[in-house]
């Protein structure tokens, strides 16, 4: 799609975790070898974002949820592959160039205090990010600016003269909110925003990020464990397992029918609040380390389903008649 | 349950943990703070009990001080916790010592709260046998070891016994943990939010055999944990807690379908599961307070969507709903002399 806000074509991020050059060299046969360890966090990862999107991305721990928004967001150089937005090219451009971009994306943690500096006010966290991005701005054009935000995420506009610690972690994060929006962003990147926040307040927060959706037509990369949070405010969903993309497809038909068999296994696993306990399916063995990557297909090793193709030939997506797109070779074959 | 209490009663059997208003302050240099008022629950042996409610509401202080583990600032101010008819916040030192451990065991969040970081995962469990049993042969102590692990599926366990906390996962080092509380066949786990830094996957696994444990081994259980999705999977009771006190128990089915205090009302109208796709979530307006805030009367009164008058002038004692749950809410007539509401 043309179109598109975000496009992200064949993304690889690795990092280089040799250390020195003394460390990466070992003797060994009667020559000197040196190793480079590479952590293979994000491999060929490809989607689209359209404006007012919320698109999740979901996966156990360190499959390489973060890596991948904070890559989109130029915190990270890519290791090959595109980032294109609003139609242009952003992955190779130098600081000066990336400017007008960075503007229009912003990014919002789990912890509001990795963007909140504690001895900082939170006017000084707010003015910050306003006047850099917009240096022309009348100091009453700054305040007024900043009085608007903080209404817009339901703060008192009487609290900017006030440091992160005296906030609740939910008064925190709606001011980590109004600082991604302080610039007038169309596309954030929210990892594990409520994380770390109490159902009630989960509630007040999510609700918050989908009204500032609605009306200033937001797109969101959304990153959650708590899944029944992703299946409620996602249009799309990416499935990734070991840095790489095993699912996509719009919400509704993921969890109502996954196909991949890792998405399967995840899905099966979400406790229900009725019924009692669930079946849910249990897989052998443990998730490899991204700095060894298996062969072929990445969760061959504790796949149900896993074959002689499956450990030796590495699955691309593919699209199947209703939009989803399963990297598997079990669904290619139509084996289950 | 109420069926199965009433008959436990009646045949003067003791429960396996009785907490009777339970008082835990803080001493704190700004004033003392009252961190749980007078809460009171029973398990009967085998029982699976969830304990929920959000960040500091008291879940976790009430759990340390049903074996005695809560620090200075803090104290047991008043209350009772029978364990097997015996007043654990009396006893000597000696005696809890004795106990906890061994007869009580808990499990944390975080593994490597139980795990020594440079000793082998057998020389641990060993150690912790020979505390409770200093008679205890090297070879029993390994065997009983094993045993443990093999109960936990841990893959291998000779193997695994010699190694050390660092070569295991996390999800892997909390079923280690599990083992070690299994070390001395306890009558009671306490398990303070055992899976809340790990992966869904993990944690169901986790859960199912937490579960399947506590039925094999006749194990109680109070399982703390601010998600109710969890609780409703494992537990047969439910009491939840709002700003230190139990507002709500009941069955956990009917807690959950037909909740009967406003808190958890609004906390399971909360979920996502309670919306339809992408519409907005029914929140609580507000937050929970802190210790030094808490009003007079309902403590959830400036959150409460039926607030009366009476409700910010006396704190509801618990009483039936409109089922059999208990709810400490003014919207119910009060008991009185009734003994469950206690
Ligand atoms: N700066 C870094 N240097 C080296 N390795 C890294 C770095 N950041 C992430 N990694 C590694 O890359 C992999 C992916 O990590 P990432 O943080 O993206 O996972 P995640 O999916 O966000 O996990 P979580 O759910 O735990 O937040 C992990 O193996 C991690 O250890
Ligand atoms: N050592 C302490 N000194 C002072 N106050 C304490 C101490 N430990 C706990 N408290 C207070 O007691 C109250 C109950 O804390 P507790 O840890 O039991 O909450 P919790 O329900 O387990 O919350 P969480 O879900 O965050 O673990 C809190 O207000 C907390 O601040
Ligand atoms: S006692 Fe009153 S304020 Fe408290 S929950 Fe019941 S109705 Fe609401
Ligand atoms: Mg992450
Ligand atoms: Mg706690």
């Amino acid at each position: 799609m043309t179109d598109a806000l975000l496009s992200v074509k064949n993304l690889y991020k690795h990092f280089d975790i040799s250390g020195g050059l003394l460390d990466q060299i070992s003797f060994s046969a009667g020559r000197l070898h040196r190793r480079r360890t590479l952590v293979k966090a994000v491999n060929n990862i490809s989607f689209d974002l359209q404006a007012g999107e919320t698109f999740s991305v979901v996966g156990e721990s360190g499959c390489g949820k973060s890596t991948l928004g904070r890559t989109i967001m130029g915190l990270y150089p890519p290791n090959a592959g595109e980032i294109h937005y609003s139609g242009n090219r952003i992955d190779n451009l130098d600081h000066k160039r990336l400017l007008p971009y960075r503007k229009k994306m912003q990014m919002v943690f789990q912890d509001p205090y990795a963007s909140l500096n504690p001895r900082k006010t939170i006017r000084q966290a707010l003015e910050a990010p306003l006047r850099y991005h917009n240096p022309n701005l009348s100091n009453s054009e700054v305040k007024d600016r900043i009085d608007e935000v903080m209404i817009q995420v339901g703060s008192d506009p009487q609290w900017i003269s006030r440091m992160p610690h005296e906030f609740s972690g939910g008064q925190r994060q709606r001011i980590s909110i109004a600082r991604a929006l302080v610039v007038d962003p169309d596309f954030i990147v929210a990892d594990e925003p409520i994380s770390a926040l109490d159902v009630s307040i989960q509630a007040q927060i999510l609700n918050l990020m989908m009204d500032l959706q609605q009306q200033r037509n937001l797109a969101y990369l959304f990153v959650a464990h708590d899944l029944s949070v992703v299946e409620h405010l996602s249009d799309r969903v990416g499935v990734m397992y070991l840095g790489s993309m095993c699912e996509l497809s719009e919400a509704g038909i993921l969890f109502e029918n996954p196909r991949h068999p890792y998405t399967q296994a995840l899905m099966s696993a979400i406790p229900k609040l009725e019924g009692g306990p669930s079946e849910h399916i249990r897989l052998k063995g443990e998730v490899p380390t991204p700095i060894n990557l298996p062969s072929g297909c990445v969760f061959h090793g504790r796949c149900p389903y896993a074959n002689a193709r499956c450990t030796a030939e590495n699955p691309q997506l593919l699209s199947l008649e209703d939009g989803r797109q399963v990297a598997c070779h079990g669904v290619e074959e139509g084996r289950f | 349950m109420s069926s199965i209490r009433s008959y436990i009663r009646a045949n003067g059997m003791t429960s396996l943990l009785e907490v009777k208003d339970l008082v835990i302050k803080f001493a704190l240099r700004t004033g003392e703070v009252t961190a749980t008022n007078g809460v009171s629950f029973t398990l009967e042996k085998g029982e699976r009990l969830g304990l929920v409610g959000e960040s500091g509401a008291g879940k976790s202080v009430t759990g340390f001080s049903i074996i005695n583990l809560i620090s200075k600032p803090g104290y047991i101010a008043s209350g009772e916790v029978n364990f097997l008819g015996e007043d654990l916040a009396r006893v000597s030192d000696e005696r809890i010592r004795s106990i906890r451990g061994n007869r009580i065991s808990m499990i944390f969040q975080d593994p490597m709260m139980t795990l020594n970081p440079v000793l082998t995962i057998g020389t641990q469990m060993t150690e912790t046998l020979h505390q409770h049993n200093p008679q205890m042969s090297k070879a029993e102590a390994r065997a009983i070891a094993l045993d443990k692990l093999r109960k936990v599926y841990i893959p291998s366990p000779e193997k695994r016994l010699g190694q050390y906390p660092h070569e295991f996962s996390g999800g892997m080092r909390q079923r280690i943990i599990i083992a070690i509380a299994l070390l001395t066949d306890p009558e009671l786990i306490i398990a303070d939010e055992p899976t809340t830094a790990l992966d869904v996957t993990i944690q169901a696994e986790i859960m199912e055999l937490l579960m399947e444990l506590c039925e094999t081994e006749d194990m109680g259980l109070i399982l703390i944990t601010h998600d109710l999705a969890v609780v409703a999977q494992v537990t047969q009771n439910i009491a939840v807690m709002y700003a230190g006190s139990v507002v709500e128990k009941g069955p956990t089915a009917q807690v959950v379908a037909d909740p009967q205090h406003p808190y958890t009302q609004g906390l399971i109208a909360a979920l996502p599961q309670s919306s339809g796709h992408g519409e907005r979530l029914n929140q609580i307006p507000g937050m929970m307070p802190t210790l030094k805030n808490i009003p007079p009367g309902c403590s959830f009164n400036p959150r409460c969507p039926h607030v009366m008058e009476v409700c910010k002038q006396q704190v509801p004692s618990l009483r039936s709903g409109k089922n059999s749950n208990l709810a400490a809410c003014h919207l119910y007539p009060p008991e009185k002399d009734n003994p469950s509401a206690r």
